[in-house]
C-alpha cells in the first residue's frame, strides 16, 4: 500500500495544526488574538476572544487551559506559551467596547427561551440568541449573575468587578432577568409556553462525607462542605475559621478552600489527598499557588473518622495508604491523627435536579445526570436542553461556554423548524501572508526567550486583604516577550506540488528538519526515511502528490514546525507559501447565515 | 536573502559526530544567493560531508575566487579559515598555502567561469602538481552573476535564457583532468544529495588533488526549458556511472559489496566504489576517457567517482618539502642566515 496523498481541502487537516485552537472547547483563535495584542489592538484582541469564549476577562484568570498542554511551543522548548495569561492581558488592556457588542434587535422574532441558572452556560445561550431576536428569560435563585463563577471562585483569583463587567455585558443585550427566583418546577416552567428551556444550573452541591463522627458533638458546625462554605465566604456570611484547618480532597476546589481558609485566619492549613502527588486533580499552577501560601499537602491518606472529644471536633483520623505504581490499588498500612479545629470537605460536586419532574419526558441516568446528546445538548425531551456542569457533571467554565454555543444553535434550529442534528460546518479560509519577497504579514522569527513568570502579590498583603487579586499583571516587557513566543501555528505551510523543481532548498533551510522528499511507500517506510525521524509522534504526515520531475513525494512532519516561513522564502517557484488558516466555529448567528430557513 | 537567520530550535534532536559537534556547527551565515540556487544545495551537501568526516572546522581552509560559487564558502563552516582571492586565482593561493602548511585541509570552491575561463591555467597546474586539496566546481553552464552569458561549460547548441544559441564547444572538466593526470575525478548533481555526499566525503579523504564537478543549476538564468543544465534536464540525462559509500561514516546510500572495489584512504577507512557498467574500470585512465567521450557525445551526464588513483605522490612528497608547517619552524631553521644563502648560491656556480 502506498501512502495516501493528504487531502488539504478538508479544513480539519490544517485545523489540527493549530494545536491550541483545536484543543480549546470554544475553539478560540489564539494565534490571531496574540498577534492583535502585539499590534496594540487590545479591543480587537478582546472582541476576537469574546466571539468564541464570551468571558475573556474571567477565563483569562480561571480557565483550566486545555490549550496550554497542547501548545506546540511546549514541544519546541520547555514551556507552552502563556496563552491564558495573554487572554487576561487582552481583557485588562481593552478599552470600552460596549458599543461594539451585539444587542437584541428592536423587533423580536417572537420566540421565547427560558434559561435556568445565570452561570456561564446560560449566559452564553443568551449571548448567542438575544441578537437573533429571541426573548431570553434567565432565572436564578441568587441575586446576581455568574453562578459558580461568583459563589465558588474566590475573589482573590477572580475580582468581582471583572465578573460584574462581563456578565453585565450579556444581560445588557436585552435579557429578561429574574434574579432571586429559583425555578421550583420544570413542568411549571414549560407550562408558561416557552419554545425552549435551557438548563444551565450547574452542579451546585458539594459532596458530603458520611464517615463516623460526622454528626457527633459540634462536628456539624465545624465540618464544612466546600461549595456552600465558599459561597458563604463570597457573600460575606462567613468571615473566620479556626487556626488549624484540614481540607479533604485535592482538586481545584480544595485549593480554593485551603487558600480561602488561610485568609480567614487558618495559619496551619493541610490539604489531605488519597493518591500520590503525580495523580492530583488540581491544575499544577493552582497547586503551586497553594504551596506558595504555606499550605501543607499530605498525600496518600484517606479519612477514616472525625475525632470528637468532649463534644468538640479535635481532628481527623487518617488511614495511611500504600499505592501500587499506577495508583490504582492501595492498602492501609497504618493510621494517624491529624488535629483540626475546622474541616472543609472538597471531595467532589453533585448535580441536583429536585425541581425536574421525572414524568415529563426528561430521562436521567442512574448517576442522577440527565441523558444529553453531547453534540446538540438536547435532552430526551425535544424542547429542553442542558449545558455546563448540569449536562455532564463538573467541568471547567470554558466547557460551559462551548455547551452554550451548541445549545443556542440547537434552540435556533428548533425554532426555525430545522432538525437539531443539522450542524453548521466550520468556516475555513486560507490566505497567503506574503507581503513582498521574503516579507510576511506576521513576525516569523523564532525568539528563544522562556515563558514569562506571572508576578504575584506578596504573601503579607494576600493574607491581610481577603479580596486582593493574587496574580499581578505582566509588565509591558513581559507581554512583548510572551507574544513573541507564539509560533503562529495558524500560518500554514501550503505546498503546490506541480511547481516543485526538487532543488532541496526547503529541506536544507528548515531549522527543524521537518521536510523530506522521498519515494512513495507505506507509512512505515516513509517514516523511516524522514530527515528527522519523529520521536514517538504518531501525528499523521503531510504527503503531497507525485512531484513533476521524479514522481517522488514531499513529506512534512508537522510536529515541530515553527512556522518560520524559511521554506517558502528559499523556494524558487513559490511551491511553498505561508497561508493563514482563518477557522471559525459557528455560533447560532453564523449557522443562520449559512443555511437560511 | 531570507528575512531571518535559520534559528536554533531547542527541541530538535541533533546527532553528534566523533568530535561531539552537531551538523549546525558546520553551517555558516544565511546564503544571499537566489532562492533555489543549486549552490545552496551543494553547500548543504558539503556541510553534511564535513560533519560526517569528523573534520575539525578550524583545521579547514576555505578558498575561492569570484562568482556566485565563490560566495558560497561564507555559507558553511563559520569557524574555518578562509581566503577569497581575485578572479580565477584560487588554485595558486591554495598551492601556496598548502606549500607553507600541509597540516590543514584545503577546500577550494569555484565555478565554471572562475575555474575554466579566467582560472583555467592555474587549475591545470594545480592538477599537475597534485596539490592535496578539494577543488569543487559548481557548474551551471552560465555566468549568473553577470546576468546569464554562456560559460565555458555551456553545451553546444544549448540556448541562453534570451534564446541565443551557444556556438562554442564546452570544456569537460573531467576529460580535462584525465588528460592532465588528475588523481581523483568525480561528478555529482546538487539535486541528488544521497549520491553527492559520499563523493564529497571521498574527495575530502583523497591524498592528492580531488577535482569534483557538481552540476548545480542556476535557477535564474539556466533553468529554462531549453537549458541543458536545469534541474529537469540533469535529472533526465544523469547517468550514475558509479555509486560509492564511505563505510566509516553514516551514509544514506547502501552499496552491496558484490562487484565493488575498496580503495583504502590515507585518513583511515576506505572508499567502496561500485562500478555500474560491468566493464567500467575507474582506475584505468584510457578507458574512462573513452567512456566519457562516448557518453558526452550522447548528451548524457555521467556522474559518480569517475576516476581514482591513490598511488601518485602529492606535491610535498614529490618535492621533499618541509613536513612541519613553516609557521611552526624556529626562526633560524626557516631563515638559516647569509652564510647558508652564500653556500646555496655557490652550489649553483
Amino acid at each position: 500500500m502506498v501512502v495516501q496523498r493528504t487531502d488539504v481541502t478538508d479544513p480539519a487537516w490544517y485545523a489540527r495544526v493549530v494545536d491550541c485552537q483545536w484543543a480549546c472547547p470554544a475553539h478560540t483563535d489564539v494565534p490571531q488574538y496574540i498577534r492583535l495584542i502585539g499590534q496594540g489592538r487590545y479591543d480587537e484582541a478582546y472582541l476576537l476572544n469574546r466571539e468564541s469564549n464570551v468571558f475573556p476577562g474571567i477565563l483569562g484568570r480561571t480557565c483550566d487551559r486545555p490549550c496550554e498542554p497542547a501548545c506546540r511551543r511546549g514541544r519546541v522548548d520547555a514551556d507552552p506559551v502563556a496563552i491564558c495569561r495573554l487572554k487576561r492581558v487582552a481583557a485588562d488592556l481593552c478599552g470600552d467596547v460596549t458599543d461594539r457588542l451585539p444587542r437584541a434587535p428592536r423587533e423580536r422574532n417572537g420566540h421565547r427561551v427560558a434559561a435556568v441558572g445565570a452561570g456561564p452556560a446560560s449566559l452564553t445561550v443568551a449571548n448567542d440568541l438575544l441578537p437573533l431576536g429571541y426573548e431570553v428569560t434567565i432565572f436564578d435563585g441568587s441575586g446576581a449573575a455568574g453562578g459558580l463563577m461568583r459563589s465558588s471562585i474566590p475573589a482573590f483569583r477572580l475580582p468581582v468587578e471583572v465578573l460584574d463587567t462581563e456578565t453585565a455585558a450579556v444581560l445588557a443585550m436585552g435579557a429578561d432577568v429574574r434574579f432571586g427566583q429559583p425555578v421550583s418546577s420544570m413542568a411549571g416552567l414549560l407550562a408558561d409556553g416557552y419554545d425552549a428551556v435551557f438548563v444551565g444550573s450547574g452542579a451546585p452541591r458539594g459532596k458530603d462525607l458520611e464517615i463516623p463522627g460526622r454528626h457527633e458533638g459540634d462536628a456539624d458546625a465545624r465540618v464544612h462542605v466546600s461549595l456552600d462554605w465558599l459561597a458563604s465566604v463570597a457573600f460575606g456570611h462567613t468571615t473566620t475559621i479556626g487556626r488549624r484547618v484540614v481540607v479533604l480532597g485535592v482538586g481545584n476546589t480544595a485549593m480554593d478552600c485551603s487558600r480561602t481558609a488561610r485568609r480567614l485566619g487558618g495559619d496551619d492549613v493541610t490539604v489531605v489527598a488519597r493518591r500520590p502527588r503525580a495523580f492530583f486533580r488540581a491544575s499544577p499552577w493552582e497547586l503551586q499557588d497553594a504551596v506558595d501560601e504555606g499550605i501543607a499537602i499530605l498525600s496518600e491518606r484517606a479519612p477514616r473518622r472525625f475525632v470528637v472529644e468532649g463534644g468538640h471536633l479535635v481532628g481527623v483520623e487518617l488511614d495511611v495508604l500504600e499505592w501500587d505504581a499506577t495508583a490504582v490499588h492501595s492498602e492501609v498500612v497504618g493510621t494517624e491523627l491529624l488535629p483540626a479545629d475546622d474541616v472543609v470537605l472538597a471531595v467532589g460536586q453533585e448535580n441536583a435536579f429536585p425541581w425536574i419532574e421525572r414524568d415529563i419526558g426528561i430521562a436521567f441516568h442512574q448517576s442522577g445526570l440527565p441523558e444529553v446528546d453531547p453534540v446538540t445538548m438536547a435532552s430526551t425531551r425535544p424542547d429542553v436542553f442542558f449545558g455546563g456542569d448540569a449536562a455532564f457533571g463538573p467541568q471547567n467554565i470554558v466547557w460551559a461556554v462551548a455547551h452554550g454555543h451548541e445549545a443556542a444553535i440547537s434552540i435556533d434550529n428548533r425554532c426555525r423548524g430545522v432538525p437539531v442534528s443539522t450542524r453548521p460546518p466550520p468556516r475555513a479560509s486560507l490566505t497567503s501572508q506574503k507581503v513582498s519577497i521574503n516579507q510576511w504579514s506576521y513576525a516569523n522569527d523564532f525568539n528563544p526567550v522562556g515563558r514569562q513568570e506571572t508576578p504575584h502579590v506578596d504573601l503579607a498583603r494576600r493574607f491581610a486583604e481577603l479580596h486582593v487579586e493574587v496574580e499581578l499583571d505582566f509588565t509591558p516587557a513581559q507581554i512583548e516577550r510572551e507574544i513573541q513566543r507564539c509560533l503562529n501555528c495558524d500560518v500554514q505551510t501550503r505546498f503546490s506540488e506541480r511547481l516543485c523543481v526538487e532543488c532541496d532548498a526547503c529541506i536544507d533551510v528548515c531549522p527543524v528538519g521537518c521536510l523530506t522528499i522521498t519515494e512513495d511507500g507505506t507509512d512505515d517506510e516513509v517514516r523511516a526515511r524522514l530527515t528527522v525521524p519523529p520521536a514517538g509522534s504518531t501525528e499523521p504526515l503531510y504527503v503531497s502528490g507525485p512531484l513533476p520531475q521524479t514522481g517522488r513525494v514531499m513529506v512534512k512532519d508537522e510536529d515541530l514546525c515553527v512556522h518560520c516561513g524559511l521554506c517558502a522564502e528559499r523556494c524558487p517557484t513559490a511551491a511553498w507559501d505561508m497561508a493563514r488558516l482563518h477557522l471559525v466555529h459557528p455560533t447560532a448567528a453564523a449557522a443562520r447565515a449559512a443555511a437560511p430557513a | 536573502m531570507p528575512s531571518i537567520t535559520k534559528p536554533l530550535i531547542p527541541a530538535v534532536r541533533r546527532e553528534r559526530n566523533a568530535l561531539g559537534l552537531t551538523i549546525r556547527d558546520y553551517e555558516g551565515p544565511m546564503s544571499t544567493l537566489c532562492a533555489g540556487c543549486g549552490h545552496d544545495s551543494t553547500t548543504a551537501a558539503l556541510v553534511q560531508a564535513l560533519w560526517q568526516s569528523n573534520l575539525e572546522p578550524h583545521r579547514v581552509v576555505k578558498l575561492s575566487g569570484i562568482g556566485c560559487s565563490s560566495k558560497t564558502p561564507t555559507y558553511f563552516l563559520r569557524s574555518a579559515h578562509g581566503f577569497n582571492s581575485v578572479h580565477g586565482r584560487m588554485a595558486p593561493i591554495a598551492t601556496g598555502a598548502n606549500a607553507a602548511n600541509r597540516d590543514l585541509l584545503y577546500l577550494g570552491i569555484s565555478g565554471d567561469g572562475d575555474a575554466l575561463s579566467i582560472g583555467l591555467g592555474h587549475l591545470c597546474h594545480a592538477v599537475r602538481r597534485n596539490v592535496r586539496m578539494v577543488y569543487l566546481i559548481e557548474n551551471n553552464g552560465v555566468y549568473g552573476l553577470t546576468k546569464g552569458q554562456f560559460s565555458p561549460t555551456a553545451d553546444l547548441g544549448s540556448l541562453s535564457h534570451r534564446g541565443e544559441h551557444n556556438l562554442v564547444p564546452p570544456i569537460d572538466p573531467m576529460l580535462l583532468g584525465l588528460s592532465l593526470g588528475a588523481t581523483f575525478l568525480a561528478r555529482g548533481f546538487s539535486g541528488d544529495k544521497a549520491h553527492l555526499v559520499p563523493i564529497l566525503e571521498a574527495a575530502l579523504a583523497h591524498r592528492g588533488f580531488a577535482l569534483v564537478d557538481v552540476i548545480s543549476p542556476c535557477v535564474q538564468f539556466n533553468n529554462h526549458a531549453a537549458s541543458t543544465k536545469s534541474y529537469a534536464a540533469t535529472r533526465a540525462h544523469e547517468l550514475h556511472v558509479t555509486d560509492l559509500a564511505v563505510p566509516h561514516a553514516p551514509v544514506t546510500a547502501t552499496i552491496p559489496t558484490e562487484g565493488a572495489v575498496d580503495v583504502p584512504m590515507p585518513g583511515g577507512g576506505s572508499v567502496r566504489l561500485r562500478a555500474l557498467p560491468a566493464d567500467y574500470d575507474p582506475t584505468d585512465r584510457r578507458s574512462v576517457s573513452a567512456f566519457l567521450h562516448e557518453h558526452a557525445g550522447r548528451g548524457e551526464v555521467p556522474t559518480g567517482l569517475l576516476f581514482l588513483d591513490e598511488s601518485v605522490p602529492d606535491m610535498h612528497e614529490r618535492s621533499g618539502s618541509s613536513r612541519v608547517p613553516l609557521n611552526q619552524l624556529a626562526f633560524d631553521e626557516l631563515c638559516p642566515g647569509a652564510d647558508a644563502l652564500d653556500a646555496l648560491q655557490a652550489a649553483y656556480r
